[in-house]
């Protein structure tokens, strides 16, 4: 190092993480953040000053002890840190990718106030790789049977967590996934680039190892009702945890259009089905030249950034506010800005105009100004009279949420939903108006994140304990 | 892994398989389906579920090989597996007494219908069955239909067999004959839908149709089966297939389905060489 003279307190900066240059990886599937090299996390580990009342622990939505892993880091002992992440979170791979830490556990970091926040997402993606990497991924002891049963609805975030939690406690836990893999949106939304799908796999498969058994093609409310699985299959809890299930279209002409998508659709095909590698995979994709995706939250930007590796020449975000008010994460806007995705903000989407073939072809907008704050607080867009313009298009990607599954709720007798069709329960156990039913993630939430479903699904596995060791 | 457990060769290009499944035989009702994909690079695709013994714990289906999928499907034998086979899906089909119910079937869409007709017999209708094939080798499925309907008419448009035509013209034949008909029942391809649902609007005839859209997940995650009914955007895989064939936009539907024309193609050509290839190491 140059410095040869030594200040007291030293300030390290935050260890910026290395990532795949924007040029070429806009172009492939690989991940795009390369991940912390041993020396990093060391550096990284010591910028933590361990703090008497951290308040990272309770930022994070499942309360891993943020303090203790990092200090293990710093002593290098990597494989332990990992464990103890996984003593809270069973997805550690996954979530260190994923969380958006910086408006959770490094949001209220201490050292905060004063500097860039502790990377500890960053730590924790490390910790889990090398745990990984090293084949030294040990299982915990099971206590005795208790002879219960458990069922979970939907194999992703949520169910994960309370499959991994339950089983943990000595019960027999099954999974009944629709789709052909678990995961949930793990395995079907979040794209291979910022979540390689043989790190699901690998979580997956530690639950498998667990003894969690998976039911896959199975789909709860068509194959079987929850009733069922209270009654005729003897199951003594059921959680569901299914998601937030149909895509919302925006209502306008020419939504029908061959070449627009819902981003749920597009994502499936490209993630799920392996589209990208079309037709060594037999699912095609319509590989669009000008592409734009309407939406600003983290599946927008998922959805675009898509679009651009498929080949795009124009991946284009239309969003309706400014920048500023984009729910996505700030860092996967500024990936996809790196990456050459154009934005057009304050712009929204009046009609999509087809060719006489029945393809989409332009998208007619209307320019959009900032007025008054609305309910969820920011300014809410105005349209401009007059401004209406047309981009040229030949794949538009809707990807402005989603609404709820009604399959499940109407297999469940007497389970109250809401009048969006949102599963009712009680914010601290998830327990729903149905006995012996609990439910969490975003088939009670709406869309959320995966750490959101896993707090959920950790607050109801502890509640289905409680209730079903007393039965 | 879901075994086949029987294979019947209707046509060069027609098959039924009788597929070892017993909880979605148990489940299963008319006009219901399943999504099926063959091996780990396969692609899912929506199948009709024709029959289904809840005793035998099976189900069948019946497809035609038009592209890739199915025709490696179409390949499989008596004893195979399929990876992975996801159902019932769908509404089942709304039966009630209605009547005098004509069912007409056009090209495989003809194996939806034993289980249809079977249930408006067991309901009390009366039910006249129309068939239509583009020829005598293409007709499936007559005997099962000829048992459990009150009258079967044939139809095929080069007339090598039943009469020389299409559905609609036995369908209106019954119409102007006075046949009072309380409900029309429609599947078989888009364009025989579209034109039973033109030919039984004009003369005021309620009709049910059967889509068969394009599916991935067939659970309403991902809308790609969406139809315009009535103005408003559906999605087949949930809300239907089922749906009031006055207010379906066959002519988006149609379109729709021809939005990977130019991808089947590929997909053909990729596996025609790598099946050579395959050959080639085998010998």
């Amino acid at each position: 190092m140059s410095e040869t003279t030594k200040p007291k307190k030293e300030k390290l900066p935050r260890q910026t993480m290395p990532h795949q240059n924007p040029m070429v990886r806009r172009r492939n599937f690989d991940e795009v953040a390369i991940g912390y090299t041993e020396e990093l996390a060391l550096s990284e580990a010591t910028r933590c000053i361990q703090c008497k009342n951290p308040t990272c622990i309770p930022g994070c939505p499942v309360e891993i002890d943020i303090k203790g892993f990092i200090h293990l880091i710093a002593e290098k002992k990597y494989v332990e840190a990992a464990h103890l992440i996984k003593e809270k979170s069973f997805l550690p791979a996954v979530c260190g990718r994923v969380c958006p830490q910086e408006d959770q556990c490094e949001k209220v970091c201490v050292i905060a106030k004063k500097q860039m926040p502790v990377a500890i997402g960053r730590l924790e993606r490390f910790v889990a790789d090398y745990e990984a990497s090293h084949g030294e991924t040990i299982l915990p002891k099971l206590p005795p049977s208790t002879g219960k049963k458990i069922a979970v609805a939907g194999a992703g975030p949520s169910g994960l967590t309370v499959a991994g939690d339950l089983i943990k406690l000595g019960h027999k836990v099954t999974v009944f996934e629709a789709l052909h893999e678990p995961g949930g949106v793990l395995v079907y939304g979040i794209p291979e680039f910022r979540l390689p799908k043989a790190i699901v796999k690998r979580e997956v498969d530690f639950l498998k190892k667990l003894g969690v058994e998976f039911k896959l093609n199975y789909v709860i409310g068509k194959i079987k009702t929850v009733d069922e699985l209270l009654g005729v299959d003897g199951y003594d809890a059921v959680f569901l945890g299914n998601g937030a299930g149909l895509p919302k279209f925006m209502g306008i002409p020419g939504e029908n259009l061959n070449g627009v998508y819902s981003a749920n659709e597009y994502l499936t095909r490209v993630n799920l089905m392996k589209a990208y590698k079309f037709p060594e995979y037999d699912t095609p994709i319509i590989k669009g030249r000008r592409v734009a995706v309407v939406g600003g939250g983290n599946v927008a930007m998922d959805a675009v950034r898509t679009a651009s590796r498929l080949g795009a020449e124009e991946a284009m975000i239309i969003y309706r506010r400014s920048e500023e008010e984009m729910p996505a994460r700030k860092e996967e806007v500024e990936n996809a800005h790196e990456e050459g995705v154009i934005f057009k903000n304050l712009t929204n989407p009046v009609r999509i105009i087809g060719n006489d073939k029945g393809w989409a072809s332009a998208l007619e907008c209307l320019k959009m100004e900032l007025g008054a704050p609305d309910e969820s607080g920011r300014r809410s867009p105005v349209p401009i009279k007059g401004s209406e313009f047309q981009v040229p298009v030949d794949v538009v990607i809707i990807a402005i949420g989603t609404s709820a599954q009604p399959l499940i709720a109407a297999s469940a007798k007497g389970m109250e939903v809401n009048k969006r069709g949102y599963i009712v329960v009680d914010e601290e156990t998830g327990k729903t108006t149905k006995e012996g039913v609990y439910a969490g993630g975003d088939i009670v939430t709406g869309a959320a994140t995966v750490i959101l479903a896993m707090g959920a699904g950790r607050k109801a596995a502890k509640a289905m304990h409680e209730y079903v060791m007393k039965k | 892994m879901f075994r086949i457990l029987r294979k019947d060769v209707f046509s060069p290009t027609v098959k039924r398989f009788t597929i070892q499944a017993p909880e979605i035989a148990k489940k299963a009702g008319p006009d219901q389906f399943i999504v099926l994909r063959i091996d780990e690079k396969g692609e899912r695709i929506p199948l009709t579920i024709s029959d289904s013994d809840p005793e035998k714990g099976t189900i069948a289906t019946v497809f035609q090989e038009v592209g890739k999928t199915t025709i490696q499907l179409g390949g499989l034998k008596q004893g195979d597996s399929i990876q992975d086979v996801v159902g019932p899906l769908g509404t089942p089909a709304h039966i009630e007494n209605y009547g005098t119910v004509v069912c007409v079937g056009g090209g495989v869409g003809i194996a939806v219908l034993p289980p249809v007709v079977k249930a408006l017999k067991n309901k009390g209708n009366k039910v006249i069955t129309i068939l239509g094939a583009r020829t005598k080798d293409l007709l499936i499925l007559e005997e099962d239909l000829k048992k459990i309907s009150d009258e079967l008419l044939i139809v095929t448009d080069d007339g090598s067999y039943g009469t020389k035509g299409l559905v609609t013209n036995e369908l209106e034949r019954l119409v102007k004959e006075s046949v009072k008909i309380d409900l029309v029942i429609a599947i078989g391809p888009p364009v025989m839908m579209r034109a039973v649902s033109n030919l039984t609007k004009n003369y005021s005839i309620g009709t049910l149709v059967s889509l068969n859209s394009i599916m991935v997940d067939g659970t309403g995650m991902c809308g790609a089966c969406r139809v315009t009914v009535g103005g408003k955007t559906r999605f087949a895989c949930v809300d239907g297939p089922e749906f009031n064939a006055h207010d379906v936009d066959f002519d988006e539907l149609i379109k729709r389905l021809a939005m990977y024309k130019e991808d089947e193609k590929l997909a053909m050509e990729y596996y025609k060489t790598h099946q050579q290839e395959h050959h080639h190491s085998c010998c």
